[in-house]
């Protein structure tokens, strides 16, 4: 089995961390893994997204023609990426900031209030990590706990305060997710 | 991985200036190199002091390494022709990213004919190493160390911006013991209580600098013959086989594994060394294989060194993307798949 996962959207939402985040996980889960993020030259704005490969044998790629699933954080990265996921396959999208909804009827579309539920969480900074909580709710890629399993070691050093706020957001997005709303 | 590698094989002193793609090993040899009682870290002020730095600490016996993106290897190239003409060990990594000039920070191939000409000026080659995973950009890192010491040459890793980038499990080999490593009897470390050592680069005298360049040519000739080598996937019975290195080739082989799934007899040769080129293997594949296409993300440069292998014996085809666009492995396929069947096409007609 080889799973491709595209995340998009501006630099500073926290793209590439979810993204780093899943592949850690799904090393830890004894999977063969790449992770290739493409950014520009901007610290925020502008566009940034990563591919991860998560696979049972040698990857050879790192490159997705057509993912399988896509966590899409704003609407030029659906406007790119909405026509090229794989039939089937799971888009992810922050319905706060993305108003459209994809026009294709073949993909499972999760449409997560990311924002709203930070601002309950009382830090914005938990977008990300609620997107992450809900993809992987959704798709089993991966399990929860590998993912926190890799979130204490990136946060390792820090406040613990940190890997709190970021396993609440996770929880959350996963509650989302799984009731199905 | 080249940092945590470069460690590993005994580097001890690290001199860089920065640039995208390759902040990524600058940073991580800054925190490496901190604790390390004998190790060495220097943001130099320009890539030329970097290079130069180099060149002193290699001088003195240590194993150096400094590595750059695209523009600043140009600006790095004057060091490098002077170690290859002193005779230093040295690792230099190249990031590749588009150019010419400035151009952008996205990954490409278009420094090949540079690194594996010599790339800056005099008769001298470098030797180049082309590593296509991050456990390959580990393992050849360690390499690189080895072969700069035994053969007394700079050698370079030549990756690109995605190699710089892209994150993968890697299992490092274990650190080298620096104390068995080999003596450097030609090292300055000092001519207290012995006769004085000179390593310099200039000689005025013609005859000198004849039988130097001869010497060097030798070399170069010791080192075609020993460590040429290349990695092949699916050529045994293979029609068509697809030549390209580094990033090109981990996307070559992605496209190879779904034309197979179709049927067609496709297969991969991949130049693990770029200099020297892996000629020899080439040409052996040349008497089953009839057709070749060579993919690199430039206009065609290895494709040089591909026509020069067969010397004529095979039909090479290309498809290049340059200027930092990174194929996917569908675009890939699909010209595989139309050039597969044009040539069978014609097989038939005969």
């Amino acid at each position: 089995m080889t799973k491709k996962t595209i995340f998009s959207g501006f630099g500073g939402q926290g793209v590439l961390m979810m993204g780093y985040l899943l592949a850690l996980a799904a090393m830890k889960d004894g999977k063969e893994v790449t992770y290739l993020p493409a950014y520009g030259a901007e610290v925020r704005g502008g566009t940034a997204n990563c591919t991860v490969v998560v696979s049972d044998e040698e990857i050879f790629s790192p490159v997705a023609s057509s993912p399988d699933y896509a966590v899409i954080m704003n609407n030029p990265s659906l406007l790119k990426y909405e026509g090229m996921i794989r039939e089937g396959g799971v888009i992810v999208l922050n319905s706060n900031l993305i108003e459209r909804t994809p026009s294709r009827n073949d993909l499972d579309i999760v449409l997560v209030p990311a924002n709203d539920i930070a601002r309950e969480l009382g830090s914005d900074r938990t977008i990300n990590m609620i997107m992450l909580g809900a993809f992987v709710a959704k798709t089993g890629i991966t399990s929860l706990e590998s993912i926190m399993e890799g979130l204490s070691e990136i946060v390792k050093g820090k406040k613990p305060g940190v890997m709190k706020l970021n396993r609440k957001g996770l929880d959350r997005g996963r509650e989302f997710a799984l009731r199905g709303a | 991985m080249i940092g945590e590698a470069a460690v590993r094989a005994g580097c001890r002193f690290y001199a860089g200036y920065p640039i995208t793609p390759q902040n990524e090993l600058t940073e991580y040899m800054a925190n490496a190199m901190a604790p390390l009682e004998d190790g060495t870290f220097v943001q130099a002020e320009s890539e030329l002091a970097a290079i130069n730095m180099v060149i002193g600490a290699s001088m003195a016996g240590a194993r150096a390494m400094t590595s750059s993106s695209s523009p600043g290897i140009s600006l790095k190239q004057e060091g490098i022709s002077y170690l290859a003409a002193q005779e230093l060990p040295a690792v230099i990594i190249n990031t590749m990213r588009g150019g010419p000039g400035l151009g952008n920070i996205a990954p490409s191939q278009g420094d090949y004919f540079q690194a594996t000409r010599g790339g800056g000026h005099g008769d001298y080659r470098t030797i180049v190493l082309a590593p296509a995973s991050g456990q390959e950009l580990a393992n050849l890192t360690m390499t690189a160390f080895d072969y700069a010491d035994n053969y007394r040459t700079p050698v370079m890793i030549l990756g690109d911006g995605m190699m710089g980038q892209m994150m993968e499990p890697v299992t490092f080999p274990d650190p080298v013991d620096l104390q068995k490593l080999s003596p450097k009897p030609w090292k300055l470390d000092g001519a207290d209580g012995r006769p004085s050592r000179v390593i310099l680069s200039l000689l005025l005298d013609t005859a000198k600098e004849e039988e130097h360049n001869w010497k060097l040519a030798r070399k170069y000739e010791t080192i075609a013959r020993e460590i040429a080598r290349a990695d092949t996937y699916m050529t045994q019975d293979a029609h068509l086989v697809v030549i390209a290195y580094g990033t090109a080739a981990r996307i070559a082989k992605g496209a190879i594994k779904r034309v197979r799934e179709i049927g067609l007899k496709v297969g991969l040769f991949r130049p693990v060394t770029l200099w020297p080129f892996p000629q020899r293997a080439i040409l052996e594949l040349s008497r089953f294989v009839k057709d070749f296409l060579v993919f690199e993300m430039s206009t065609g440069q290895m494709l040089e060194d591909v026509k020069l292998s067969l010397e004529g014996r095979s039909r090479v085809h290309f498809y290049g993307r340059p200027g930092g666009i990174i194929s996917t492995p569908d675009e890939i396929a699909k010209v595989i798949n139309s050039l597969y069947h044009r040539q069978r096409l014609e097989l038939e007609e005969e």
